[in-house]
């Protein structure tokens, strides 16, 4: 590397210490420290407690259903997106993209005065004699929001993935008598592993982190391992147990990180 | 105690983090007022910007405005001193714990005649509650926590907290989001005291409210004003601040104080000990003292305030004679005030708040 290069990073890294590498130092002090400052493992090992053990359960469980919904409904129209004319697929991922220009809060209050009982969408139901909704402060709403807010998330990797495929690829394993299905499953679907991996990553990380999908659409009647973070440090104001259980929740992001770094060396996921 | 106007919790909590970044970069660069400036750390919505630009134009001190969304999120950050603020305004629960800890500096009557004057002397004997002598507090605010419902969605009214554990309203119920309100409904509907540390008392307030969970719609904070003008909800847990201002957008609604007790709070303003600016503080809550300004934070909030020269001034007599902004409180019994109940003590339940959540 040249020293011009050298300079020019400084102000990433400079960025990237103040506000990546401090503040993931603080959350660590207060991690491992009580209130009086002394070192204690208590915080770390509170997820094991009752309560947090089932938030935590509770927020695997819940992302890892959005992600395979993600991932079912992201597949086939990734799928199309990477067949048809450049033309018309800017448009169609145009569309998909859109909705994030809005401020992602605001779409997910939408969706609370959508569902709500009294909301458009009971509305329209009770208009046509038809029974009304009942999933707001539900597990579903919230399932419905993180498949809502994140899917564009594991559209546009798979995309980028399944685009690169080389069609003579395809058109070799049908020379060689594979079927639809046969190709599928032993050409695309390997291929397009990276992007698969990067996709899950990306819903799988916010959705298991979120806080506001679940306090928006659940009502405050269901508790995810990141509303007991919000909880310990806006209402409870002991951030010491707030950053411990953080950290845990970290050691799952990094795992999911390892195993996308390993999968996707082409680095599919860095084309959002 | 007051909860914010705008429905957007988390969005209002998140934003305040942002404007707060802003607004300390802007501390060390914007100009000062010819006489200084004044630091002041408010709930949100909790005050009329009109009478802050008053302020600024009449004395030519500069204020410096920050909000927080409960008392518990504005003690780590004033008790860390990231910040210099001069003024707070906490609720008296929070109080005790600023003077236990030594946070807050005496007030100077002599340089406040206003609050000499125009805050009710009931007031003051109310603040002794948190704050013995009234050295250190000047209520801004003050309020009770009721049951707000809507006379179209009940079959008989309602008087008593026991009837939100009432089966045929199930789906019908918003209850308060925060541990001290949650608990406090169960305390006093089991005839405890909203403060109680008795082991016994508290685990069977939280099986109450385990055994309610099935039956709330929503635990809401301040969602409770638009779901209930919206007639979401039949029944809600409400400050009594807010019932006024929903009772206008919606008639239907009928605030009442529970037989059972209820909470009555103060939110009063308070100079912190470090505060670099003590004379503009004091200025400025004299200034937020007087009976003008005290009546067009009334207007803005629809809090009820401890204000007497203020609520004379009121020229609407139905507001002026409300039951829910000035009730009469002699006729109510078990009214409590929240007491600090030590880290302890807020740690056990908070723990069993959580249990409550996480059920």
């Amino acid at each position: 590397m040249t020293s011009k290069k050298n300079w020019l990073s400084v102000p990433y890294l400079f960025w990237s210490g103040l506000f990546i590498i401090v503040p993931l130092g603080m959350v660590v002090y207060y991690g491992l420290t009580d209130r009086t400052g002394a070192f204690t493992l208590e915080n770390i090992t509170a997820i094991a407690s009752a309560g947090h053990a089932k938030a935590l359960r509770l927020s695997l469980l819940l992302s890892l259903i959005s992600t395979v919904i993600c991932f079912l409904l992201a597949y086939p129209l990734a799928m199309i997106l990477a067949q048809v004319q450049v033309r018309r697929h800017n448009f169609i991922i145009l569309i998909f993209i859109l909705p994030m220009w809005m401020n992602f809060l605001l779409r997910t209050l939408a969706w609370q005065t959508l569902l709500e009982k009294n909301g458009v969408i009971n509305h329209v139901l009770t208009f046509l004699h038809l029974p009304t909704l009942k999933i707001i402060n539900t597990p579903a709403a919230i399932i419905l929001g993180m498949v809502y807010n994140f899917l564009p998330f594991m559209i546009l990797p798979l995309y980028n993935a399944l685009a690169k495929i080389d069609p003579n690829v395809i058109n070799a394993a049908h020379d060689l008598g594979a079927g639809h299905i046969h190709t599928f499953f032993r050409i695309i679907l390997p291929l397009s592993i990276p992007g698969i991996i990067s996709g899950i990553t990306m819903v799988f990380i916010p959705a298991l982190t979120t806080f506001v999908i679940s306090s928006l659409l659940g009502g405050g009647k269901i508790l995810l391992i990141g509303d007991v973070i919000d909880l310990e440090f806006t209402k409870t104001s002991n951030w010491h147990l707030g950053s411990g259980l953080s950290m845990v929740l970290m050691i799952f992001i990094l795992v999911n990180m390892v195993l996308s770094a390993i999968f996707d060396k082409d680095g599919e996921g860095s084309m959002l | 105690m007051r909860k914010n106007k705008k429905s957007f919790g988390k969005i209002t909590f998140a934003l305040a983090v942002s404007f707060t970044a802003v607004s300390l970069c802007g501390c060390a660069s914007s100009d000062k007022g010819v006489n200084g400036q004044v630091i002041v750390y408010n709930w949100g919505e909790y005050i009329d910007p009109e009478t802050i630009r008053m302020f600024e134009e009449e004395t030519g001190i500069k204020v410096i405005y920050d909000e927080f969304e409960t008392n518990e999120s504005m003690y780590p950050k004033v008790e860390s001193g990231a910040v210099a603020y001069d003024i707070a305004c906490p609720s008296d629960y929070m109080i005790s714990r600023m003077i236990e800890n030594g946070m807050l500096s005496e007030i100077n009557y002599n340089n406040m005649p206003n609050a000499k004057e125009n805050i009710g002397e009931q007031y003051y004997e109310q603040s002794c509650g948190f704050d013995p002598e009234n050295k250190y507090a000047i209520p801004y605010c003050w309020g009770t926590v009721g049951i707000l419902y809507n006379k179209t969605m009940v079959d008989e009214p309602i008087t008593r907290w026991e009837q939100l554990w009432d089966k045929k309203y199930a789906d019908n119920i918003l209850m308060q989001d925060s541990v001290r309100d949650a608990f406090m409904v169960a305390e006093k509907r089991n005839g405890d005291s909203m403060n109680t540390l008795d082991l016994t008392e508290l685990t069977a307030a939280k099986n109450l409210l385990i055994e309610q969970k099935p039956l709330v719609q929503a635990y809401v904070v301040d969602q409770v004003r638009d779901k209930m003008i919206g007639g979401e909800a039949a029944i809600g847990v409400i400050y009594s601040g807010e019932a006024i201002y929903t009772q206008k957008e919606n008639p239907d609604l009928v605030y009442v104080i529970p037989e059972e007790g209820t909470n009555i709070w103060i939110d009063a303003w308070v100079i912190l000990k470090n505060a670099p600016n003590k004379e503009n503080a004091e200025k400025f809550i004299d200034f937020m003292c007087r009976a003008d300004i005290a009546l067009m934070n009334f207007d803005y909030i629809t809090y009820s305030t401890p204000n007497v020269a203020a609520r004379e001034l009121i020229e609407d007599e139905s507001i002026k004679n409300s039951e829910i902004a000035f009730p009469d409180l002699s006729q109510y019994e078990n009214l409590e005030t929240y007491v600090y109940l030590g880290e302890d003590g807020d740690s056990l339940y908070n723990e069993l708040w959580k249990e409550v959540k996480a059920h």
